[in-house]
């Protein structure tokens, strides 16, 4: 709590950040013309996760936290990745 | 000596000391009333089904009357009973106490809690005299007949919606009061693993119950605008309901067994006098169990034209589930090996509950297996096998916690003859209600009908009068417990020399639990 409150962040590094979100918006927009089938679907979900975890790591301060509260959001984000997945092996193989 | 919170001064006078409550011991007997209240009026649903069902042909019960009946006993008993049930009652008295904390972390959600689940329980039960009458979809509320069906559906979705919010904050209030409330020393290898059970439970209930509100909420957008999410003609995916029903609804049954199973662990040790075989292993196999169990909600849907790689893919992942299960049983079996057993009451229905739940869980590997699956879904066989999961399972675990914690919780000795009787006739009614299922199951009875075929009359013969068996059981062990609240024996501190925290404080015990700080010097099974 205390670490995070007294921690201070480059504005530069928000800057960068915010910049790598556009691109990637950008790669979305490419990725949605390119025709994929179903490929377009882990790219979209690859890069929205990209994202996610930028917005949560720097903006949210993620990275500053504890290690334990790193853990307690990874393994539930894992969690539901995994179920994700799970629900492919029903629509791809159909 | 302080005096017992039920003789604290509250805020508020009478009875809106309750219901404006903050402490987490009255917003714990808030929930163990109300629960409970709910499961007599679904048992009683129950019996007059079983009546309905005792011998084919139709008697009072007309076709579209009990499919709303099982409707709503399915929801009573699921949401309102047995989820709920041991966590926020028992759980919520309890586990502060065993960390030797002087309440949850936050007192005021805590009791939010419980008003949402009462709000969702009133518009759950408005749903059925209001609009087109009583939902008739089953518990589940598949589409497409739940987005086609004229009853009140969205009502009582919006109420099991909100019985979830309740669920979800309730599993997050925990999940804090574990991390930052322990007492000095309580490291988490001195948990007892009735508190490991309940966090295990509470990451289930925090990031499962999103899933459902999810569901719920597309079943109302569904009736209201038909945007088609799960209609095929415009572009959406009826299987894609079961997917999102079921990603809850199976960690879900994770969450009425976990705290059972916690309960009846925090049982052996105390009354076979020894520390419990492989602590670690039993708390591990909680967080397995809650892990794994959101990876194999696909055996749900076997018959409902989901691609082959993926049914094969959920029966190998559901006989893993089986495992985590698996440890535990064995450690309880080992736990009472050379223990000096005290066959106090309960014992007995932990006994009970380690066999009817071994029934269930076996009876669901022949359900996780693909090929077997095929010939009993939709039969008998599963309403058997789902009663003696949740009904021998976490329901004999909720009345060995009962009976164990009511000195605790009142002050007050239960009729040891009386309780023992009760455990009698429960187990004999429950075994000829249930087995019986498991043979006409087999035989190919169909489940959710009024009537059946007179070649299986034998055994639903013997189920109703099972039925009435485990009512009278029911009946005399309320009964026991009631009275004992009035009249039973002072209890003492620690009528059973328990060594966990919440043994050492006083029974009942003050509004901020315990006199002084407690620190913590050892584990919860150590009696030497
Ligand atoms: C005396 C106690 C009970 C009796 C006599 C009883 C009887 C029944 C019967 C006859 C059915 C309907 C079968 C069908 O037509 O498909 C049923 C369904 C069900 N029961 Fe019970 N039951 C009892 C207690 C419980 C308990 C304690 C639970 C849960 C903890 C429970 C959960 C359910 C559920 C979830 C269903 C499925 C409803 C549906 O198909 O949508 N029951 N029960
Ligand atoms: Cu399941």
């Amino acid at each position: 709590m205390e670490e995070n409150a007294s921690h201070h962040v480059a504005t530069k590094t928000f800057v960068f950040v915010w910049i790598a979100l556009l691109c990637l918006t950008g790669l979305t927009i490419k990725a949605a013309q390119m025709q994929m089938g179903e490929w377009s679907m882990v790219a979209n979900i690859a890069i929205a996760s990209v994202k996610a975890s930028l917005v949560l790591w720097f903006f949210m301060h993620l990275k500053y936290e504890k290690r334990l509260f790193k853990l307690l959001l990874f393994v539930p984000i894992m969690t539901i990745s995994i179920i994700i997945v799970l629900t492919f092996f029903d629509i791809w193989y159909r | 000596m302080e005096a017992s919170f039920y003789h604290a001064k509250t805020r508020y006078p009478g009875i809106f000391g309750w219901i404006f409550t903050t402490d987490h011991k009255r917003v714990g007997l808030l929930y163990l009333f109300s629960t409970l209240s709910f499961f007599a009026v679904g048992v009683s649903l129950g019996l007059t089904m079983r009546l309905e069902l005792i011998r084919s042909g139709m008697h009072f019960y007309s076709a579209q009357t009990y499919n709303a009946i099982f409707t709503l006993h399915g929801v009573i008993m699921i949401f309102l009973f047995i989820i709920p049930g041991i966590p926020s009652s028992l759980g919520n008295f309890i586990m502060p106490l065993q960390i030797g904390a002087r309440d949850v972390a936050f007192p005021k959600i805590n009791i939010l809690s419980w008003g949402l689940f009462i709000m969702g329980g009133a518009i759950a039960v408005t749903s059925l005299f209001t609009g087109g009458g009583p939902p008739d979809t089953g518990w589940t509320f598949y589409v497409p007949y739940s987005i086609r069906t004229g009853t009140n559906i969205s009502l009582a979705v919006f109420g099991v919606f909100l019985i979830g919010l309740s669920s979800t904050l309730t599993g997050m209030n925990f999940l804090t009061t574990i991390h930052r409330l322990r007492a000095p020393g309580m490291t988490w290898k001195r948990m007892t693993l009735f508190t490991w059970s309940i966090y295990a439970t509470s990451w289930i209930q925090l990031l499962a119950t999103p899933v459902l509100a999810i569901t719920l909420l597309l079943i109302i957008i569904e009736r209201n605008f038909g945007v088609g999410f799960f209609d095929p003609a415009k572009g959406g995916d009826p299987i894609l309901f079961e997917h999102m029903f079921w990603i809850y609804s199976h960690p879900a049954v994770y969450i009425m067994i976990l705290p059972a199973m916690g309960t009846v662990t925090d049982i052996i040790p105390v009354f076979t006098r020894r520390n419990i075989f492989g602590y670690s292993f039993i708390a591990a196999s909680s967080l397995a169990i809650a892990f794994v169990g959101y990876l194999v909600w696909g055996h749900h849907m076997f018959t409902s034209g989901m691609s082959d790689t993926a049914r094969i893919i959920f029966s190998l992942l559901t006989f893993i589930v089986a495992v985590p299960s698996g440890i535990k049983v064995f450690n309880w079996i080992a736990s009472l090996y050379k223990g000096s057993i005290r066959m106090n009451a309960p014992l007995l229905y932990t006994l009970a509950f380690i066999f009817l739940f071994s029934i269930g869980g076996l009876t669901g590997l022949v359900q996780g297996a693909l090929a077997t699956a095929v010939h009993v879904h939709g039969t008998y066989f599963i309403v058997g096998h789902f009663h003696y999961v949740m009904f021998g399972g976490a329901g004999f675990g909720f009345f060995a916690g009962l009976h164990y914690w009511f000195p605790k919780i009142t002050g007050k000795l239960y009729e040891e003859h009386l309780a023992k009787l009760a455990c009698f006739f429960l187990f004999i009614g429950f075994n000829m209600l249930y087995f019986s299922m498991f043979v006409l199951g087999w035989e190919g009875m169909p489940r959710r009908y009024y009537d059946y075929l007179p070649r299986f009359n034998g055994p639903n013969l013997v189920a109703t009068i099972g039925s009435w068996i485990l009512a009278m059981g029911l009946i005399i062990m309320f009964y026991n417990l009631i009275h004992s609240l009035f009249a039973g024996n002072k209890a003492g501190d620690n009528p059973w020399e328990a060594a966990s925290l919440e043994w050492q404080t006083t029974s009942p015990p003050p509004v901020e639990n315990f006199a002084t700080q407690p620190v913590v010097t050892k584990g919860p099974y150590e009696f030497r």
